[in-house]
């Protein structure tokens, strides 16, 4: 393999040369730019000195932010959870489908990211608000009942609709739902190369259905359950839109502080600083994670 | 009552988020034109017939552009930015070759600061003298030496009056109190939030002394349990849509609603308000600063004013232009409250970035607790 690409060096580098380019750039300068800000300090309106300072770190992990951050985390860790669950019977669905109807069920799951997010997550403000359309349909429902109640002389009280919107659960509602297909499709295509055999085997040694799944299925959907993971939390953890408009009077992540550190507190290096602080932990956890995979590849070998 | 995207469609907020987050793409497109475009025809006064215009959405009469060109010949170019911040961002690593710019009062004050605008230059704006009295001299701009208004606001609580009592004049319903609890809408922008609740508590919006930050900050966190939700100024469409029953907000963004549910009212308290002011500015280094001064003078004349506040429904600092509108305008207390309460009002100033911060920390402990 070595030897193949050595050989074609030429057109190694016409490959590789504009993608990273586009990446330094594009991602890796201004990104640079962004951590040099988290070392400066605002020295007018227009002007930020890089003086090599920490004291935006030191703001940064203030409890007031670590609070926050820990309840970012929360909601994302819930939201990931959520999605494992809801996510996994999809993934063994689809990956146990009669081949056509798999190619459609794909579709479906992918059919979201053809709508942007900023409507979707407003048609979801449609759905839940309280005259929103689940509201409409429990009224309805709930004066259809009123009215049985009444021909037998017990008539229901009036109807108070639910709290869907402008709350924890919305923001977690949302979250869910927007991250749902990043959870499943690494799940599908882990659950996809699994070798039907050793299932087969499983339930013939008598194993339950359940043992199978505990016992045989789940390890072997491991790299999909942490790619599907990772995949999930990060963004959940970044989340700003969904609790920005899906959220109640306490419904703030860290990445709505973030925010208005850049707009209308105009703090760019503390901003930067949070937004680092963030980045940092995402490593971490990358990190974290690859070790545990090669000692789990150590093990095995 | 069915809730749907079609529902404001005539609608016209310029801060509304949707409109906001799509016209920053199109603030975008102004970038870079001005160098490699070949110069243009050239007008009367010397300079190229062309003007760049940088303004929120929906900010001008339907004809306003078209006639301005039949006027004087020269072809606006009208960007769209969705708030002061998009604004500032834009002009503060240097003008990308805007001519006027149309930033709020605080704003005014913090492109000054940073030296970004170019002084006026009155003779060449006549028609300075439509503008009422009440606003050439501005704690922001005495004199109007940097700033013409355009427009200006105030705000104050909407509702619904189906399901409030009475008229909620007064702050305490919004920030301290359990009457309408779970039906409350407060700002989510940090000035407004801590200064208002300065001003309930009896003192300016400007200079508010630490203890009374401390004092506002501990009774949000009390009413924090009540509140349903702090908005990102969409707060006439939570309004409208029945998810809240009273709500802090501008009085233009109310007006447009009550247009469409006349159950939605207006009112300022009585412990008296915030003003805003929209202004024309021409920022250092436009290219045609003739231009400029040419279409500044064209929107505050009487007719042209009129046609465009015909469309935004906003309120008028042009006295000439306010004379043509119709009663409906004119009479409705909405747009333009009482003396005696815009009495009680006052422009907050910008106050340095240390504020900024401050104010902005004080929001992240009411939401965080």
């Amino acid at each position: 393999m070595d030897e193949v690409w050595t050989r074609a060096k030429g057109v190694f580098a016409a490959l590789a040369g504009p993608p990273v380019v586009w990446l330094v750039v594009f991602f890796l300068i201004p990104l640079g730019v962004i951590w040099g800000y988290s070392f400066g300090q605002n020295d007018s309106l227009t002007h930020i000195a890089v003086n090599g300072t920490f004291s935006n770190y030191a703001h940064a992990i203030k409890p007031l932010y670590v609070g926050i951050i820990l309840k970012s985390l929360w909601f994302a860790g819930l939201t990931t959870a959520l999605c494992l669950v809801i996510g996994f019977p999809v993934a063994i669905a689809i990956t146990f489908a009669p081949p056509k109807a798999k190619a459609w069920l794909l579709l479906l799951i992918m059919l979201p990211f053809w709508t942007n997010l900023l409507i979707r997550t407003y048609a979801l403000m449609a759905i839940l608000r309280e005259e929103g359309f689940i509201n409409q349909g429990l009224g309805w429902i709930w004066a259809g009942a009123s009215a049985a109640g009444g021909l037998v002389d017990r008539p229901l009280g009036a109807f108070h609709p639910l709290a869907l919107l402008h709350n924890n659960f919305a923001v977690v509602f949302g979250l869910v739902y927007v991250q749902l297909p990043f959870m499943v499709l690494p799940l599908y295509a882990a659950l996809d190369r699994l070798d039907r055999s050793l299932l087969e085997a499983s339930l013939d040694l008598g194993a339950s259905q359940f043992a199978t799944f505990r016992r045989v299925v789940v390890p072997l959907a491991i790299p999909g359950i942490v790619s599907g993971v990772l995949v999930t939390l990060i963004p959940s953890i970044g989340a700003y839109l969904t609790p920005d408009l899906l959220g109640g009077s306490s419904s703030m992540m860290i990445a709505n502080v973030i925010e208005r550190q850049f707009k209308t507190a105009n703090d760019w290096p503390f901003g930067a600083a949070l937004s680092f602080l963030l980045m940092y932990m995402t490593f971490l956890a990358i990190a974290v994670q690859a070790i545990v995979q090669r000692g789990r590849r150590g093990r095995a070998a | 009552m069915t809730p749907s995207f079609g529902r404001r469609q005539n609608a016209r907020s310029r801060r509304s988020l949707l409109a906001g987050l799509g016209v920053t793409a199109a603030g975008l497109s102004v970038f870079g034109l001005e160098g490699c475009a070949p110069k243009g025809r050239i007008g009367r006064n010397g300079e190229e017939a062309k003007l760049n215009l940088y303004n929120w959405d929906t900010y001008t009469g339907k004809t306003t552009l078209a006639d301005f060109k039949s006027a004087t010949g020269v072809e606006v170019k009208m960007s769209l930015f969705a708030n002061n911040d998009e604004l500032f961002a834009k002009l503060k690593a240097g003008n990308p070759g805007f001519d006027v710019i149309v930033p709020s009062n605080d704003f005014v004050t913090r492109f000054r600061i940073a030296d970004l605008l170019e002084p006026l230059d009155l003779a060449k704006i006549p028609n300075y003298a439509n503008i009422l009295p009440s606003f050439r001299n501005p704690p922001f701009d005495p004199g109007r030496r940097w700033s013409m208004p355009y427009t200006w606001l105030a705000l104050g609580i909407g509702y619904r009056k189906s399901k409030v009592d009475g008229v909620p004049d007064s702050w305490k319903w919004v920030m301290d109190s359990d009457r309408y609890s779970g039906r409350i809408g407060v700002f989510s922008e940090a000035d407004d939030v801590v200064q208002l609740g300065a001003k309930y508590l009896g003192h300016s919006i400007n200079k508010i002394p630490l203890p009374v930050i401390e004092q506002v900050a501990q009774m949000y966190i009390r009413q924090k349990r009540h509140i349903k939700v702090f908005h990102q100024d969409d707060g006439q469409d939570l309004l409208l849509a029945g998810d809240i029953d009273m709500v802090m907000e501008y009085n233009g963004d109310i007006a447009q609603v009550m247009a469409e549910d006349p159950d939605l009212d207006f009112v300022i308290p009585r412990e008296g308000s915030k003003l805003n002011s929209d202004c024309l500015c021409i920022p250092k280094g436009a290219p045609r600063p003739d231009n400029a001064h040419q279409f500044i003078n064209f929107v505050l004349g009487a007719k042209n004013g009129a046609e465009i506040f015909e469309t935004i429904k906003y309120p008028s600092p042009n006295g000439a232009a306010n004379a043509l509108m119709s009663d409906a305008y004119r009479k409705n207390t909405v747009i333009f409250p009482p003396d005696d309460v815009m009495a009680r009002c006052e422009y907050g100033d910008f106050e340095g970035l240390d504020r900024s911060h401050l104010y902005d920390e004080t929001v992240t402990r009411i939401l965080a607790a």
